[in-house]
């Protein structure tokens, strides 16, 4: 498997080098506005995407892209501060039912009903918000327990907002909550996919995130390269939990009906194996791990029951053959900084390499003459 | 004062089961630190096989009487959920022994899910019964009722956990398996197998959790998820008593069959068992994280 996958990246980048060759000698400027220009014409076209693709389409495109934000920032936590989260369905649920609450009863009870889908963003941030607030919850064990323990912590923290959930009979208990309006289109998932993997990229490639890495590595000796690790933790863990809020809310207003059974141990792990089969540690990786993962399992649908026993097979024969997943602790190049860039350090080490060369090596006319 | 020494005896029940099932937790965590969250849906698996088993020798055919098949049927389901936890061990984890420890977790999570959608696609959704092995006589003693079930699940599950203790604390398996517990880089050297001792361990661990689910069996239905919540529950009393810790498994077992049992006489209703459980699982991993016998682990740097 691991095979095939090197020679599946292998067939990729050469059939691409023309293109990356063609894009090398591209002016400057025009190598600065490509990125924002893909992102805008990508924009342009999911903005368009409901008159030529049919509701089915629309709808899958809509779960990658919220598979995607909530892989990217479980990742967040799991492949770069490398702590085992276990609870992120929980945060989604925060986040789907504040959202939906707000649009339901909220918005329309202030008289702004009309207005309800201008909003939705508003609606999506302050869910956002109210799941990075419970973010905490996980954040402060964070402190004194690590490793199994804390993934205990996560687990009941799921555990308890589902039975929480269940039991507030007012938001419908077991039997649900719905009335949210189908908001949540191609254009704004992808507007939340992007802000969520440009931030959250600058987040990692900033000091901030080597904090963070350093966690992942080693946390005494980080604390004692002056890494405040509990201000680390505190921030990754809202940071993550804000956007599973985000996710959360855009699924409710996708599928319209939310209940507490929809955000159990099961979801949280469907997130789990999209980060693994993406890979720890990279931000693509997630991206791919999300895609791969959601058209997988819905293409394996005519299998009916089935394919709920193909995704944790997958899972198991991945950890086995495959732990880092398909590209684990590697970047797209896109997506890592251009300071960070292997070619720039290269060339770097290579003017460092020359400047020393000129300094050690005597000059061949002036030689000393004692 | 009845009803207070009745629900006594249903979270005796109740928390004999938790026990039996956290010990396998606290064995393989004990062993090889690895959190098996695939032992809930062994314990699943074996009520199956408690169910199939007892099926077929209750069949009027072999004229067996009661307890002969009770006894049958639930070495049967510890045989075979023995085995199934050694091969999962074999083939699921010990290739991951030298990976990161996430993986081995992943892995346990994953194999876990694929039992439960495996029955579910193979076996099916509906809820089962296990036949009656003999006839429930119910005893009044004082105004308190209780049935000759519950008194079997009480006992059986008092027997096997004094059994295992012994196993632990005095044969030479017992000492190997601390031995391995207690340093794993060691204890190969002294000439412990230790591959051998893990299967033994899962082995053990998987037909406690036989005999704890053809004992659920009778009282209760059967189902394929049935795994998540029991196993969730019995996870908890494991960390509650402090993984890792045989006496603390059983304690926390029972600790956890009386907040399921006294919930909804506190609280309005029973659905708050799981918010109740949980909360005093986080409450207790804040202020004491090793559980009630755990003991720390000093970090090493």
């Amino acid at each position: 498997m691991a095979k095939l996958l090197t020679s599946i990246r292998n067939t990729l980048s050469r059939a691409l080098a023309p293109l990356r060759a063609t894009y090398e000698s591209l002016p400057a400027p025009v190598r600065r506005w490509t990125m924002p220009g893909l992102l805008i014409l990508f924009f342009v076209i999911a903005l368009l995407s409901p008159s030529f693709l049919n509701l089915y389409w629309q709808q899958i495109l809509i779960y990658v892209g919220i598979n995607i934000i909530l892989t990217v920032s479980l990742n967040l936590v799991n492949g770069y501060m490398g702590e085992f989260s276990v609870g992120h369905a929980g945060f989604m649920a925060v986040g789907a039912y504040v959202a939906s609450i707000l649009t339901v009863w909220v918005f329309p009870r202030w008289g702004l009903g009309e207005y309800v889908p201008y909003l939705f963003p508003v609606a999506l941030i302050i869910g956002g918000l109210a799941a990075g607030l419970t973010g905490l919850v996980i954040a402060f064990p964070s402190f004194r327990t690590r490793g199994d323990y804390l993934a205990i912590v996560t687990l009941a923290w799921n555990m308890i907002v589902k039975s929480v959930l269940e039991n507030i009979d007012a938001i419908g208990g077991p039997r649900g909550f719905m009335g949210m309006q189908k908001l949540t289109s191609v254009a704004w998932v992808y507007v939340w996919v992007v802000i969520t993997i440009y931030l959250l990229r600058n987040l990692v490639y900033s000091n901030f995130g080597r904090g963070t890495l350093s966690i992942r590595e080693d946390e005494i000796a980080s604390s004692l390269v002056s890494v405040d690790t509990r201000k680390v933790k505190i921030t990754v863990f809202v940071v993550a939990a804000f956007f599973a809020g985000i996710a959360g809310g855009l699924f409710a207003h996708i599928i319209q009906f939310i209940n507490p059974r929809s955000f159990s141990i099961l979801k949280s792990t469907d997130v789990l194996v999209m980060v693994y089969l993406g890979g720890i540690g990279s931000l693509g990786g997630s991206i791919l791990g999300a895609t791969v993962y959601t058209v997988l399992l819905e293409s394996l649908r005519p299998l009916q029951v089935w394919r709920w026993v193909v995704g944790p097979l997958m899972l198991v024969l991945l950890m086995i053959f495959r732990p880092y997943g398909i590209m684990g602790m590697r970047e797209w190049r896109f997506l890592v900084p251009l300071e960070e860039r292997m070619e720039t350090l290269t060339a770097l080490r290579e003017r460092v390499r020359e400047k020393r060369q000129s300094v050690a090596a005597p000059s061949p006319v002036g030689g000393s003459s004692d | 004062m009845q009803t207070l020494i009745q629900q006594v005896l249903n979270a005796l029940q109740l928390g004999s089961v938790y026990a039996l099932i956290a010990l396998g937790y606290t064995m393989v965590y004990g062993i090889i630190t690895l959190i098996n969250f695939a032992h809930g849906d062994i314990f699943m698996v074996s009520t199956y096989v408690a169910f199939f088993v007892g099926t077929a020798l209750m069949s009027q055919l072999l004229h067996l009487p009661g307890v002969v098949v009770f006894v049958l049927t639930m070495l049967a389901s510890m045989f075979a959920t023995a085995l199934l936890a050694v091969l999962i061990e074999r083939f699921a984890y010990k290739p991951l022994r030298q990976a990161p420890r996430v993986s081995a977790v992943i892995t346990a999570l994953g194999v876990g899910l694929f039992l439960e959608n495996f029955t579910l696609a193979t076996i099916g959704p509906d809820p089962r019964f296990l036949p009656k092995f003999f006839p429930v006589q119910t005893f009044t003693v004082g105004g308190v009722a209780f049935s000759n079930v519950q008194i079997i699940i009480i006992a059986v599950s008092a027997v096997v956990m004094l059994l295992l203790d012994t196993i632990v604390r005095r044969t030479m398996v017992g000492m190997a398996m601390r031995a391995v517990s207690w340093d794993k880089f060691t204890a190969p050297l002294m000439g412990v197998p230790v591959d051998r001792i893990i299967s033994i361990t899962f082995a053990i661990g998987a037909s406690i959790a036989a005999v704890g689910g053809t004992l659920f069996g009778m009282v209760y239905t059967v189902d394929p998820y049935m795994g998540i919540r029991i196993g969730w529950w019995a996870f908890i009393s494991a960390v509650v008593g402090g993984i890792g810790n045989i006496r603390g498994a059983m304690i926390g077992g029972y600790i956890l069959g009386f907040v399921e049992i006294f919930t909804p006489v506190i609280l309005p209703a029973s659905t708050y068992r799981d918010f109740v459980a949980f909360s005093l699982l986080l409450v207790l991993l804040i202020f004491r994280p090793y559980g009630i016998l755990g003991r720390p682990v000093a970090q090493k740097v």
